[in-house]
């Protein structure tokens, strides 16, 4: 492949005067300082949002990505169901009006328009945990949950016996299963927020309305192998799966998708510097940023958590686009690239990368040791379309405590696969072998995620998975910070006290003058990496200054 | 009245076993809730009155029992069945069952027993009730077997002793360890369940201890080991999901 003629503006070279970066390193942010000659990707400025979210929204209903506009859809006294994203979408929460709400707001009077009294609304959990009354209230919005909370409005349980219908088999043995009242629905209707690439599309519902049957026929190390990134869906053995099972849905159920698509405002005002050029920081930016490192190193970790959530992000709502799954998803992904792809020329032999507090499986929880790992071996290493960022082989330094900590309501079967699973074996092949289904089952596990706060106990294992290809490409994994050692060697990991301790040891392992790439992360962003030969990358001088950091 | 171990073989298909505690674990009764009911159901309104009062009487003496040794607390409890006879015995017991635990078996103790069987792990009943009053029990919600305490019996009636070995308190460890071994189950793949700090020997030596509305000492221990807590009074409909 060639070279692209100039960097991105997002890509930002590190020179002589440059300033310390500043990561993220769980709910603390640190100053990093790079290498002379590193590069730094930094996320895409918002997009603009939609001047008019419910004309937008009124629009894509009307004029659909193939078949019927949903009003020529609905006939008085039909079943119709409709099934929501959960609150793992977006991060942070957004600002209300939640996107769903507004949705919802313009479709539920319309059934009502049309005669249509029997509807159902799910929060299609799958697996995660099942969101708080709270939690829903606040997504759907006062008057949808004061209608419809708890009789027509309630999260799916993937272990309610007979909760479940089978709707068929792929042509690859993969069994279809889902939710018996949206199977047996005369209308689905999925209302998505499609937050990074690998959502939505047939994964809505053939994966967020399933049970365990169809999700071993996916959410295994062998599918997450064989994805080259999941965050690039043609890639993605993992999205080919579900595609086909998708599909199989379909044929048999009237689905109407709607999906949404959201800038990566992930910052109100007060924090936006978070997401620029250290190097154009006014100096207001700059004093804000050292008094914010600075508080939250005094803070205790509740409360430099609660700095950053105690603000919802301000997204702003970029697109709608409705009808036909597959149609509707095409646009969607085009919306999701736009705002998150930056070119990048090159691999790098050493990655830098902040981890943050916050993934999809935390919200209003503490980021426990394997959600560490499925940040930076998981949805991090697969943010790139093309090839890795790092090479293969190659070594990622992340910032991050690791501290051994575990929210007891949501992650207590994350306790046990951490400290009973993992010190037996890393093998993700032989956890899914051998523990897994035992795992699964455990009665008490089970009780608490269909009653409880709590994911399910199949859900650690799954998170294992999906870091795998990362695990499989990644050579080292150094931690910087780490407050003990014991957990970062049980996730395979080194630990260094200082970053550049941690650039030693990478050096020791990396070709001469490694080249080095840091992931400025948070907002949301993707590589969208072009492979450079060797020669290339000499000519494009992806190589540090000699004694730099 | 039988052994103190299960009332059926397990099948082959079971990989391993899941103990449960009674009383405060699957249902919210106590140990003094079945016998109260044997007690008012005698004979005689002047029979019940003179059971009773004696039963009064001993209060103390129970009490104190209870903070120090339970296998004690057990034996001083069901003295006063002393002079029943076995098969009025098997019959108030059923009307106990009926009348005085089905009403107060938790919400969540079905679902969860059954999620037991379907994982495929054999369920048996650990409790210092009695085996008469507790099969019932274990028969409504799909247990495989109970070991629980029995009345000795003379010439029909009861003499108002345990049998020997009493269950209560460390030694429902040895018992679910003997009946694990006898059906060729490794410990550390079972399965306890209790509401009760003094059933810690007992959670201690399975390898998946879970807590069920436990007291606030046990409450503390599972805080201190991560062992599960469950609440079986709340349950999917109406609360989170359906």
């Amino acid at each position: 492949m060639s070279a692209s003629q100039s960097p991105h503006p997002c890509v930002v070279t590190i020179h002589g005067r440059s300033k310390p970066r500043v990561l993220f390193s769980g709910s603390k942010l640190v100053e990093v300082d790079l290498p002379v000659g590193s590069r730094v990707i930094y996320p895409k400025p918002p997009m603009k949002g939609l001047p008019d979210v419910d004309a937008a929204i009124r629009y894509a209903i009307d004029h659909p990505e193939g078949g019927e506009p949903l009003h020529a859809r609905l006939r008085p006294g039909m079943k119709v169901t409709i099934a929501l994203d959960d609150i793992s979408l977006p991060l942070p929460p957004m600002q209300r009006p939640d996107i769903r709400e507004r949705v919802l707001d313009i479709v539920l009077p319309m059934l009502k328009d049309y005669g249509v009294d029997d509807v159902h609304l799910i929060v299609a959990t799958c697996f995660h945990r099942p969101m708080t009354a709270k939690e829903v209230e606040r997504m759907v919005g006062e008057r949808t949950f004061a209608t419809y909370w708890p009789d027509r409005l309630y999260n799916h349980d993937a272990e309610k016996p007979g909760g479940l219908t089978e709707i068929g088999v792929t042509d690859a043995g993969e069994v279809v299963e889902i939710s018996t009242r949206a199977a047996t629905s005369d209308l689905l209707i999925y209302v998505n927020l499609n937050f990074v690439p690998m959502d939505g599309g047939h994964k809505s519902a053939a994966v967020g309305l399933c049970g365990y049957r169809s999700l071993r026929a996916h959410h295994t190390p062998g599918a997450i192998r064989a994805s080259d990134s999941y965050m690039d869906p043609e890639a993605s053995e993992l999205n080919h799966r579900v595609v086909r099972m998708g599909r199989l849905l379909n044929q048999h159920l009237d689905v109407f998708t709607i999906e949404t698509t959201v800038n990566n405002r992930m910052f109100g005002n007060e924090l936006n510097f978070l997401s620029k050029n250290e190097d154009d920081w006014s100096p207001r930016e700059e004093l804000a940023a050292k008094a914010l490192v600075r508080t939250l190193d005094a803070l205790p970790q509740k409360a430099r958590q609660a700095v950053f959530e105690k603000v919802p992000a301000p997204y702003g709502v970029t697109g709608v686009f409705a009808g036909e799954t597959e149609a509707a998803h095409k646009k969607t992904l085009q919306a999701c690239f736009e705002q998150y792809a930056v070119p990048i020329d090159g691999q790098a032999d050493i990655v830098v990368t902040g981890v943050p507090y916050i993934s999809p499986y935390n919200v209003n929880a503490f980021l426990n040791p394997l959600l560490v790992s499925v940040l930076i071996e998981g949805y991090l290493f697969n943010l790139y379309r093309g090839a890795p960022l790092v090479k293969k082989g190659g070594t990622v330094i992340a910032f991050h405590p690791c501290t051994d900590q575990f929210d007891r309501d949501q992650h207590l079967s994350y306790v046990e696969f951490v400290h009973k699973l993992l010190p037996k074996t890393r093998d993700a092949m032989e956890l899914h072998k051998k523990y897994e289904r035992d795992f699964a089952s455990n009665p008490a596990y089970v009780q608490l995620y269909r009653t409880g706060n709590a994911y399910h106990p199949a859900h650690p294992f799954f998170m294992w998975y999906w870091g795998e290809n990362g695990r499989q490409h990644i050579g080292r994994v150094i931690i910087v910070g780490a407050d003990n050692e014991y957990i970062p060697s049980l996730l395979g990991y080194e630990t260094a006290s200082t970053f550049a301790e941690a650039l030693q040891m990478a050096r020791e392992t990396a070709p001469p003058d490694p080249s080095l790439t840091c992931l400025h992360i948070c907002p949301m962003l993707m590589a969208d990496v072009n492979p450079l030969d060797e020669d290339d990358e000499a000519s494009r001088g992806l190589r540090l200054l000699p004694g730099g950091a | 009245m039988g052994e103190p171990s299960p009332h059926s073989a397990p099948a082959p298909a079971y990989r391993a076993t899941a103990y449960f505690d009674v009383d405060g674990t699957l249902v919210g009764t106590n140990l003094l809730h079945p016998m109260l009911h044997l007690l008012t159901q005698q004979p005689t309104p002047l029979q019940s009155a003179k059971r009773i009062g004696k039963a009064l009487l001993a209060a103390p003496a129970l009490a104190a029992a209870e903070l120090r040794d339970r296998r004690r607390f057990n034996e001083l409890l069901f003295s006063h069945y002393q002079g029943m006879s076995e098969d009025r015995l098997v019959v108030l017991a059923q009307q106990t069952h009926e009348r005085v635990i089905v009403p107060r078996i938790f919400k969540g103790a079905r679902d969860l027993v059954a999620q037991c069987r379907r994982a495929g792990l054999r369920v048996v009943f650990v409790t210092g009730s009695l085996d008469i009053t507790v099969g019932p029990l274990a028969k409504e919600l799909g247990a495989d077997a109970v070991i629980a305490n029995r009345l000795e019996m003379r010439k029909g009636k009861a003499t108002g002793k345990l049998l020997r070995p009493v269950v209560a308190g460390p030694g429902k460890a040895r018992l679910i360890a003997d009946d694990a071994r006898a059906v060729g189950h490794d410990l550390g793949s079972c399965h306890a369940y209790s509401d009760s700090a003094s059933d810690v020997p007992m959670l201690s030596v399975v390898g998946h201890p879970f807590c069920i509305n436990p007291d606030w000492r046990l409450r503390d221990l599972a805080r201190a080991y991560d062992w599960a807590v469950l609440d079986l009074n709340r349950t999917s409909p109406g609360e989170s999901r359906q």
